[in-house]
């Protein structure tokens, strides 16, 4: 009993440093699912309408950031690249890079194919008016594409937020880092890694009600309710 | 800028598609007044032969020209004149979806015409009340039935002020019901002289309404003279064929 006591103690006493962390993985995750974004976006619709030489590049760099485990892209890019060009980003502005880098080329993945999944009448209406491609895919293909993307981009977010914990290993003072510190310290190992578990639970949650929210805000009246079980399934997953 | 010259002349076109010719050497002429039908079994090349003309297909072959003047399919800026100067009406509406039937109307006015939102709304607005959706402005396509739809992408075209209208088959994706009303409306455009081109099954419509007839046959243009040489009693022609051919198939599944 005494033991557990003393182990709620040292977790109560640990949440306000642990909060921290929290802080700065949901700064960081917010700025890497911010760049993946804005990468991610032109990267999909120049996979689809550019001409294939551009496309070809867009399909290697999806390659190199799918095919690469984001422990090593952190490594090479905090300990590598980031010396060599004398780029000084700090930790979490280098960790928030690579996993924007790094989300950018899956989230184009999911613009691309929801791109892909709209029919193509609509383009050549919009061209049929005299709209420009770029008119068309602005106003026409973008606002519906971004809208069937919310559920899988729900998944990319709870996939990126667990992502984050790796950056520990740069010692980007984070949930992952600054729990394992106090364990290290305590030995109150258990208790400690179930609450920051609790806490990347609670954020995954709290991110996803926000979309779905989301999601019932932006849906085009009078369209069927999406499935909702791909997005359900998406939350559960570790992302490892 | 001749005066005598035709509104749109469209000279020999071809086009392959997939390695096979859809098109061979067609061509056709838009007077004002001129409402043009075009008919011919699925398949025969006239979707294909409609967006060659506001070349939202690149022709292989053959030319466009405007009141007398080619037009350019390399230049931007003159694809963009074309196009508003020869509007299309898609067999599936193709309305934008995530938009309110006002919405539909405006986009283009916004962006093409540079309106403001405000005065293309009330454009829009005005457009509406054109087909009879003046009630529905604020509804998206989902709510609105097929031939809702279809007047809005009308209404949408419209607005954009265009001198010659291409309609690919406007009411074969509308139940039998709805046919009548967007038939209404373009009956509507022709009786205010609005020039057009229009790819059909409706025989009665294009014999009363249409001032000559093209019968298209493997991206060929076999036959085209006035609904009464084409479709007189007697009259020993494909159209007529066709046609008759057409209105069995009809009453076979009316009566199935
Ligand atoms: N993108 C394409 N690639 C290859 N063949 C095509 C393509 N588009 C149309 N076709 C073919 O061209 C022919 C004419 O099609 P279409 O113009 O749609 O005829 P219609 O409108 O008279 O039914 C059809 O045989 C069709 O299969
Ligand atoms: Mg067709």
């Amino acid at each position: 009993m005494d033991a557990f006591l003393h182990s709620l103690t040292t977790v109560f006493n640990a949440l306000p440093y642990i909060a921290q962390g929290a802080f700065v993985t949901i700064v960081m995750v917010a700025g890497a699912l911010s760049l993946g974004f804005l990468l991610g976006l032109p990267l999909a619709v120049a996979q689809v309408y550019a001409p294939r030489p551009v496309r070809m590049l867009v399909g290697l760099y999806v390659w190199f950031f799918r095919g690469v485990p984001v422990l090593l892209l952190l490594f090479l890019f905090y300990f590598g690249l980031f010396n060599v060009i004398g780029l000084d980003l700090g930790m979490i502005g280098s960790s928030c890079a690579v996993l924007g880098l790094a989300s950018a080329a899956y989230q184009s993945q999911i613009f691309r194919g929801s791109i892909q999944s709209l029919p193509s009448g609509q383009f050549k209406a919009g061209r049929a008016l005299g709209m420009t491609d770029m008119q068309c895919i602005r106003s026409v293909v973008l606002p519906q594409a971004l809208r069937i993307s919310i559920p899988a981009w729900s998944n990319e977010y709870s996939i990126l937020l667990k992502d984050s914990a790796m950056c520990f290993a740069l010692g980007t003072p984070e949930i992952m880092a600054r729990t394992h510190f106090v364990a290290s310290r305590t030995y109150e190992y258990l208790p400690l890694y179930i609450a920051a578990g609790c806490i990347y639970f609670l954020i995954t949650l709290a991110g996803i009600t926000l979309l779905r929210r989301l999601e019932r805000r932006v849906r085009i009246p009078g369209c069927a309710a999406p499935d909702m079980t791909g997005d359900s399934a998406g939350g559960m997953q570790t992302g490892i | 800028m001749n005066a005598s010259s035709p509104l749109l002349q469209v000279r020999g076109v071809s086009k392959t598609l997939g390695g096979r010719a859809i098109l061979h050497d067609v061509s056709i002429t838009v007077d004002p007044g001129d409402l043009k039908v075009l008919i011919g079994p699925s398949g025969a090349g006239k979707s294909t032969f409609l967006q060659c003309i506001n070349r939202l297909i690149a022709p292989d072959e053959g030319e466009i020209l405007l009141n007398g003047m080619p037009i350019d399919g390399s230049s931007t800026a003159e694809l963009c004149r074309l196009r508003q100067e020869v509007g299309m009406i898609f067999q599936d509406f193709n309305l934008f979806d995530h938009l309110t039937a006002e919405a539909n109307v405006a986009l283009a006015l916004r962006k093409v015409r540079g309106l403001s939102s405000d005065n293309a709304g009330k454009r829009a607005r005005k457009e509406l009340e054109r087909v009879g959706l003046a009630s529905r402005a604020g509804l998206y396509p989902a709510q609105l039935s097929g031939g809702q739809k279809q007047r809005v992408a009308i209404a949408r075209a419209l607005a954009m002020e265009p001198k010659v209208l291409l309609l690919d088959e406007p009411t074969s994706a509308l139940d039998p019901e709805l046919v009548g009303e967007v038939l209404a409306v373009i009956r509507d455009l022709a009786a205010g002289g609005m020039p057009m081109i229009m790819a059909t099954h409706q025989m009665d419509f294009a014999r009363s309404l249409a001032t000559e007839i093209l019968f298209m046959e493997q991206g060929r243009i076999i036959e085209q003279g006035s609904p009464a040489d084409l479709l007189a009693t007697g009259a020993n022609t494909r159209t007529r064929d066709f046609c008759s051919r057409l209105i069995a198939s009809e009453s076979g599944k009316a009566g199935a």
